[in-house]
């Protein structure tokens, strides 16, 4: 039996109305599991095609690297490395570029992933369909490209990235700053963004080493509520803001972005 | 040949799961294996597309013997040259060698290719002699010289191109210091096709941008062969946000093609008008680099026409041509169109020299220009072959829109450095 025949999707639609720094209308929809199955990584042979007559995933993320650094470690300032990154993190967030302002559109790629074999999708993807989070992303340029691919290229691209080390350079920090950042990640983020903010298997996004004027561009999308976030985490940034505002989240980016190895 | 090797290698693949661990960098193109005798690839033009063939190939498959044949030891990136111009960035910080390449494997040689035998299968680079299974040439442009009458190689070193990066950019920054304030750059723009297309755009914002700060008295005067350019909604809106009436653009409708210059007189001409320049800066008409010529690639458009698949020349098959000197359909003549182009054709060429088809390409261009410190904004497009192979399609993209706030400008700057950075460790490391 398939995972998800006995899943539900659920879109949830909610356009908050507070005030606090962090909030923001946002589409936030998400298959809540029935099954925890948060099981490794299937590793997909990326020279295979799922589709006989169209390129394959390397021919697809041979065109990323360019910009965003070989093997997916850029070599900055700010294009974000992708190496490490989920598979449910990176299709996730293919596919909210590539639904900005289609929400309509959005709904039915989530629907059809879950109508798909689960195990399948997860044998060749690496995409456990009921864990994926898909929130607004602003994107300068991302929205633009993302729109060039299928959904089932933007599945075949979602592998490649994950299971290849990243190459974290070294930055130029405030080790003042990231010492506070250090006891704020401890207090407010570790919980999920564990081992110093490098874990990605629970498809967290990969802070340790991470561009920070890339970090710096997302939290300020956060704030502006140009870019969505689960529940728990608007909490808790809306907490550590009320405590240590700006200063909190510079001390955050200089934190992680003095982490190089 | 060391089959051992290679079926180990095989098995290690199988048994590893594939392929996360090599991607990138490593070429996943094509999952590594050859069999048969050792092949031979012989590549000229170590820029922005010869140099991704070559890596891509060799990481491919090792087994390949890849060729670089490249005139210079060191190259200077065209792209963000315009930076030299205004200020923002020195030269030497577009300076690259070729260390990166050849410790991976690729047997660099620093000579002119001058011959090419399409039928013995031969280069000839140096006064020696090498032997190919294919042929990948990714020589960029060369300039029409005396298209526009009087524009000779001499002409240059009075009235640069800058449109090879190198000494050309450091003569055009000199005369553009030496200049006085309130004199007159006049700038010469070709007709499509030519390389970088938003480049002589770009590169006025970068030379208003010096101006302003050091001789704001001063005028640029762009002549142009086109009626319109691209991001010209996006250059126009930046030249008048941030340099006034600075620039001055004369359109082909009005008369701005340029036909004749006098070096010795400081004027350009077009068809109606004499230009007095204090500054001029004439970006001929283009053709395919030299070596295309030799070799027989060449069309009567001056461009090589290729298969979209592999980029093999539809003129002579064995041969591909990447980059500037291809005719790629709709892509346009960018640093990143000839970054994709040749990771299409390094797969294809590995395909091919195992008697295999060529598998489905995938493209894609992203240009990023700098219309003044933290100004930037870029173009980007997805392109996939279409159904007939007979054109490469644009499936999305656009432009950065129009009136777009302060904080985008400055983050699609900081893209754009990034986007630097990454292609050219792409190119050399």
């Amino acid at each position: 039996m398939g995972l998800l025949s006995e899943v539900s999707l659920i879109v949830v639609k909610y356009f908050e109305t507070h005030t606090g720094d962090y909030d923001m209308p946002h589409l936030w929809i998400r298959f809540l599991p029935t099954t925890l199955a948060i099981a490794a990584l299937a590793l997909v042979a990326a020279g295979a095609s799922a589709d006989k007559h169209g390129a394959t995933a390397a021919m697809l993320t041979d065109t990323c690297v360019a910009c965003h650094g070989s093997a997916g470690s850029s070599t900055g300032p700010a294009i974000p490395s992708l190496a490490t990154l989920s598979p449910n993190y990176l299709v996730g967030a293919m596919l909210a570029y590539k639904y900005t302002g289609d929400e309509a559109g959005l709904e039915k790629a989530l629907a059809a992933l879950e109508a798909r074999d689960a195990k399948d999708l997860h044998k060749r993807y690496g995409v456990v369909a009921e864990d994926m989070l898909v929130f607004e992303r602003y994107s300068t340029i991302m929205s633009r490209i993302a729109k060039g691919y299928t959904d089932e290229e933007i599945l075949m691209m979602g592998p490649v990235f994950s299971e290849v080390d990243i190459k974290r350079a070294t930055q130029a920090y405030d080790s003042d700053k990231a010492a506070v950042g250090k006891r704020l990640h401890k207090e407010f983020c570790e919980k999920c963004h564990e081992d110093e903010g490098r874990l990605t298997e629970d498809d967290t996004g990969m802070l340790a080493g991470q561009w920070m004027p890339y970090l710096s561009a997302v939290m300020e999308d956060y704030r502006e509520g140009r870019r969505g976030m689960p529940k728990k985490m608007k909490s808790k940034l809306r907490d550590m803001r009320k405590e240590h505002g700006d200063a909190g989240v510079e001390a955050l980016i200089h934190y992680y972005g003095s982490i190089n190895n | 040949m060391n089959i051992t090797r290679n079926i180990t290698r095989r098995n290690f693949i199988k048994a590893s799961g594939g392929a996360a661990a090599v991607v990138g960098a490593t070429g996943l193109g094509v999952p590594g294996l050859a069999l048969g005798a050792s092949k031979k690839v012989v590549v000229v033009g170590g820029g922005a597309g010869g140099a991704i063939v070559a890596k891509y190939i060799k990481a491919a498959d090792r087994d390949i013997d890849v060729v670089l044949i490249e005139k210079n030891r060191h190259y200077y990136t065209c792209f963000m040259s315009n930076e030299v111009l205004g200020g923002a960035r020195q030269l030497k910080s577009l300076k690259y060698g070729y260390q990166g390449l050849h410790n991976r494997g690729v047997r660099v040689v620093h000579a002119e290719a001058t011959a090419v035998d399409p039928r013995k299968k031969t280069v000839t680079a140096g006064g020696e002699t090498h032997s190919y299974d294919r042929l990948v040439l990714s020589p960029g442009i060369d300039f029409r010289w005396g298209a526009i009458e009087n524009y000779d190689e001499k002409a240059s070193q009075v009235m640069p191109h800058a449109y090879k990066a190198g000494e050309q950019t450091a003569l055009l920054g000199r005369e553009l210091v030496n200049m006085k304030d309130g004199g007159v750059v006049v700038m010469a723009c070709p007709a499509n096709p030519f390389r970088c297309p938003p480049g002589p755009y770009e590169r006025a914002s970068q030379i208003a941008a010096f101006l302003k700060r050091h001789k704001p008295k001063s005028k640029i005067v762009i002549l142009d062969a086109k009626s319109k350019f691209s991001k010209q909604g996006l250059f126009t809106q930046a030249w008048k946000k941030l340099y006034g009436d600075m620039i001055e653009w004369h359109s082909a409708e009005k008369g701005g093609a340029v036909v004749s210059v006098n070096p010795k007189a400081m004027t350009v001409s077009t068809e109606f008008d004499d230009f007095k320049a204090d500054v001029a800066n004439i970006i001929p008409p283009q053709h395919a680099g030299r070596i295309a010529h030799v070799a027989g690639v060449v069309d009567d458009s001056g461009w090589c026409p290729v298969h979209y698949d592999s980029f093999e020349s539809k003129i002579h098959p064995g041969i591909h041509v990447v980059g500037d000197a291809s005719i790629a359909s709709v892509m346009p003549k960018s640093g990143y169109a000839a970054n994709s182009e040749a990771k299409v054709c390094a797969a294809a060429v590995v395909s091919m020299l195992r008697g295999e088809k060529p598998g489905a390409p995938s493209y894609v261009n992203t240009c990023y220009s700098i219309a003044a410190p933290g100004y930037g904004f870029s173009v980007a497009a997805v392109y996939r072959l279409a159904a007939d192979k007979g054109a490469i399609e644009k499936v999305s993209g656009g432009l950065t829109p129009m009136d777009a706030p302060d904080w985008v400008l400055e983050r699609e700057t900081l893209y754009a450095y990034s986007w630097y950075k990454n292609i050219v460790a792409d190119m050399f490391t």
